[in-house]
């Protein structure tokens, strides 16, 4: 399975040969998928040069939330864990396939399956691309490709499972609980001094929530676009029946046949670039502005500890009590609150560049794909069409 | 006679001049710049074929001719003329007939609205353009309503279709409708409402007349020229519905006979079969289709939201040249979106309703048929009666009752005449189904290849009209 060339969304990664990852195949079994991380490298860090190790989509999920959780990465933005892969969709609809498959000529039923199969696959290569898009980032980020657990996910080569679950019970998942519950509020409640951080406060709040409409609404039109390829099969196959029931025009059947599948194709074919170019770009960056929204959370409430420290300092200076620890306290939570601002400045200053970059490589690559496409495989070749005509005339 | 048809688009320059970019704004031409696909075929095609029909025209202008009234419909509600009824196919026809060569062409417009509340109504105008000597004039028009038409067709269905001929169904009733329309709501779908059945007026009327024997009957002349015509009472149970469903009644009483028709003529039972095969078909391809229309009508809609959504998101963004992008992105998405809504319609009108047309009159054909196994019943009836009525004569001949005799004798004479009349109907409904039956089935694989074949243009002008979409797209992501 070639899954080369696959990055969309990502730019500017997997560039540094001291450490190049990707996901050169994958394995699905029934829900599973088994994916298989390459690494070639010339840091000695690691014990070799070149090496594989398969990895499940839990082991990304327990990857992440340690990096999460890890507090000297509370300044960065942690790139988004790529998301479940959900073959719901299709396997549902082969489901539905299988139970109207009386209802359907034998070719109708095996176009529809091919329909299926084909967006099986493009599940299945959008989850290895979003999966080998987050070790990239990671392996391209200056402080996080140095990360302890990131080496043991490249590299160690038993079952991580047993680490999965030892994470689990010391985590317990609380503390990102604690992340997703109070977001927005606490972001938006705070009082901000530096106007850096109020602009992209403000920016990335209203961004989120316009890219997440984005995103649905790209998903409709997909859709759509896909339903529309499904009539044509329909359309394409009853008109193939009429015309063999009917001598009186079988010679001119099969054209009209093969023009609608040519638009199937056609509609099919615009809806899988739709899906890839836009749609997976918008669906990642929402993912990622999340993550940058995680990132101005953790400086937040960085504030909110050191106002907290502020206020216990002053009520020991009162009570002239514990003075000497408030004051620690209070210089460590600045120090915290001061290093996130620094590195969070850092970090979401790159990151525009990054979206703006991609959104660039991703709008040229969805036109040129669509010119390609009016070209090459235009719903009526203009000689089929006229032979339709001289038929018609017969 | 060969109809050529020639699909103009010129291949033009390979490369755009860097200026010419920024103005973008009519389409179809624009296209033409970005043919640079030295094997284009196309332009090898604009010397091979002529154009041969004047009809072509219109199919290939700019944009289908909308439909004035009086009553604004929305822009978008356009309905592309579709001008299959003026083909060669005609002459043939007619030249079999030895009369009039068929020349003559109706067309239903100028939807009003009469009256208030709910004795309102919608008039039409029924303009005929013919040549024919069958006409006082040439041009002339006039005013009706839809009961007028449910009126025609409830005479002619009651004249001609117990005798074996093929009479075009009415277009529906439609309460719902008709109660938007009258209640004086005026917006989208109501409009869409009148379009739906001016278009299907004017189809039942351009099918009826052009049926030679109809053509010739005297309420269709009067439908079409009398500027007065008297108000078609108890249409309800008249309408072509209350008709059709008057017919598959009649073929399931007939079904349910014990008697089973001794099919002596292997024609009608292959026709029969046929028929019944192309029923089946049809309705699924129509279902199809009406699933398709209604897709791209979602597509439309979900297009039209997306484009408001990239125009919020550009509006949010701060990085100038990305926001300007993605604006330009939803203002192409909008254009996008009329296309679709077009094309939808295309696919309604084109397609959808010709369908639906069909379907119904597969129905009468059958329809048809199951008159003639009536007729048949009614044949062997009266000869079981007659027989009986001859075994009664003998017995009273032997019982030697005089009076009883002579009455006897006249009423075997009067069933004789009754049966040899049911045996010349059988002989002349099955004789009229054969002509009628051969000259629907010519007439429909024309019209089908006809419907395909246009449906399959508006669909290649829409992909031409697509390539404008692609240009534009390129165009502001290289110019930022």
């Amino acid at each position: 399975l070639k899954l080369a060339n696959m990055r969309s969304v990502s730019v500017d990664l997997n560039h540094d040969a001291s450490l190049l990852i990707d996901i050169p195949d994958a394995l699905c079994e029934r829900d599973k998928v088994k994916f298989t991380v390459h690494t070639k490298t010339t840091l000695s860090s690691f014990q070799k040069p070149d090496f594989s190790v398969p990895r499940q989509h839990e082991d990304f999920i327990w990857l992440h939330d340690t990096l999460v959780e890890t507090e000297d990465y509370a300044g960065l933005i942690i790139p988004p864990v790529p998301p479940k892969p959900d073959f719901e969709s299709p396997r549902e609809k082969m489901h539905k396939l299988g139970e109207g498959e009386a209802t359907m000529t034998k070719e109708e039923y095996t176009k529809m399956k091919q329909e299926l199969e084909a967006e099986y696959l493009a599940v299945f290569k959008k989850t290895v691309q979003v999966h080998e898009v987050f070790l990239q980032r990671l392996s391209s980020h200056p402080i996080l490709s140095k990360d302890r657990n990131f080496q043991i996910f490249l590299e160690y080569d038993q079952d991580l499972t047993v680490r999965r679950k030892n994470a689990k019970e010391m985590f317990g998942g609380f503390f990102k609980n604690m992340v997703k519950s109070a977001d927005e509020v606490l972001i938006s409640g705070i009082k901000e001094v530096d106007d850096f951080f109020e602009q992209e406060k403000t920016f990335l709040l209203d961004y989120y929530s316009k890219i997440k409409d984005s995103t649905a609404k790209a998903e409709k039109m997909t859709r759509s676009h896909k339903n529309i390829a499904d009539d044509y099969i329909h359309i394409s196959a009853t008109l193939n029946t009429l015309s063999a029931d009917d001598s009186t025009y079988r010679h001119c059947g099969g054209y009209y046949m093969s023009s609608f599948v040519f638009l199937q194709k056609v509609e099919g074919r615009v809806a899988s670039d739709q899906e890839l170019k836009l749609t997976e770009l918008l669906r990642y960056y929402m993912r990622d502005i999340q993550a940058a929204k995680d990132l101005l959370y953790r400086r937040a409430r960085a504030l909110v500890d050191y106002e907290n420290s502020n206020k216990a300092l002053d009520k020991a200076r009162l009570k002239s009590r514990d003075i000497p620890q408030a004051e620690e306290h209070q210089k460590q939570c600045l120090q915290k609150f001061d290093k996130l601002s620094e590195s969070g400045k850092k970090e979401l200053t790159s990151f525009k560049g990054r979206r703006v970059v991609a959104f660039r490589k991703n709008l040229i690559e969805m036109a040129e794909l669509e010119i390609k496409h009016a070209k090459v495989s235009s719903p009526i070749q203009p000689r089929d069409f006229y032979t339709l005509i001289h038929v018609y005339n017969m | 006679m060969c109809v050529c048809v020639c699909v103009c688009v010129q291949s033009g320059p390979a490369s755009l001049p860097a200026e010419d970019i920024s103005t973008n704004s009519n389409g179809p031409k624009q296209d033409s710049l970005f043919d640079d696909d030295p094997e284009d075929l196309f332009a090898e095609a604009t010397e091979e074929v002529s154009l041969d029909s004047p009809e072509r025209d219109v199919l290939l202008s700019d944009g289908p001719s909308p439909a004035i009234t009086p009553i604004t419909p929305p822009c978008s509600l356009i309905t592309p003329h579709i001008d299959m009824f003026t083909h060669c196919s005609f002459d043939e026809i007619e030249e079999e007939e030895g009369g009039d060569s068929f020349d003559m062409h109706i067309s239903v417009s100028d939807p009003e609205k009469v009256g208030d509340g709910m004795n309102a109504y919608m008039a039409y105008k029924v303009s005929t353009k013919t040549s024919m000597s069958l006409f006082r004039s040439q041009d002339f028009s006039v005013k009706r309503r839809f009961s007028d038409f449910l009126g025609l067709h409830s005479k002619l269905a009651s004249k001609y279709l117990h005798i074996g001929y093929i009479v075009p169904p009415a277009p529906e009733k439609s309460i719902v409708g008709m109660t938007k329309v009258k209640v004086g709501k005026e917006d989208q779908s109501s409009n869409e409402f009148v379009e739906k059945r001016r278009s299907a007026l004017e189809r039942y009327l351009m099918r009826t007349v052009k049926h030679p024997t109809l053509l010739k009957d005297p309420d269709v002349l009067q439908f079409l020229e009398s500027s007065e015509l008297p108000r078609a009472v108890s249409t309800q149970a008249l309408s072509s519905a209350g008709i059709l469903r008057m017919v598959n009644k009649a073929a399931e009483a007939v079904n349910k006979m014990t008697i089973k028709m001794n099919e002596s003529d292997a024609w009608f039972e292959e026709k029969q079969q046929h028929f019944d095969n192309l029923d089946l078909q049809l309705r699924k391809l129509h279902a199809s289709v009406e699933s398709l229309v209604c897709h791209r009508r979602e597509l439309s809609v979900n297009t039209a939201l997306f484009a408001k959504s990239a125009a919020m998101l550009g509006n949010s963004e701060d990085h100038t040249a990305l926001s300007r992008a993605l604006s330009q992105l939803a203002e192409v998405e909008e254009k996008i979106d009329q296309l679709h809504q077009d094309q939808a319609n295309a696919d309604f009108y084109c397609f959808s309703e010709l369908l639906g047309d069909y379907v119904r009159l597969i129905t009468a054909v059958k329809g048809v048929f199951d008159h003639r196994m009536k007729t048949w019943q009614k044949w062997q009836d009266g000869q079981i009666l007659l027989q009986k009525k001859r075994e009664a004569e003998a017995k009273l001949q032997f019982n030697n009752k005089p009076e009883k005799l002579q009455q006897a004798k006249d009423e075997m004479r009067e069933l004789e005449g009754k049966v040899q009349q049911g045996e010349r109907d059988f002989e002349l409904i099955s004789k009229t189904i054969r002509k009628e039956v051969s000259r629907f089935e010519k007439e429909r694989v024309k019209d089908f290849k006809t419907i395909i074949i246009k449906y399959l243009e508006s669909l290649v002008q829409t992909q031409q009209k697509q390539k404008v979409k692609n240009i534009i797209i390129i165009i502001f992501s290289i110019s930022y």
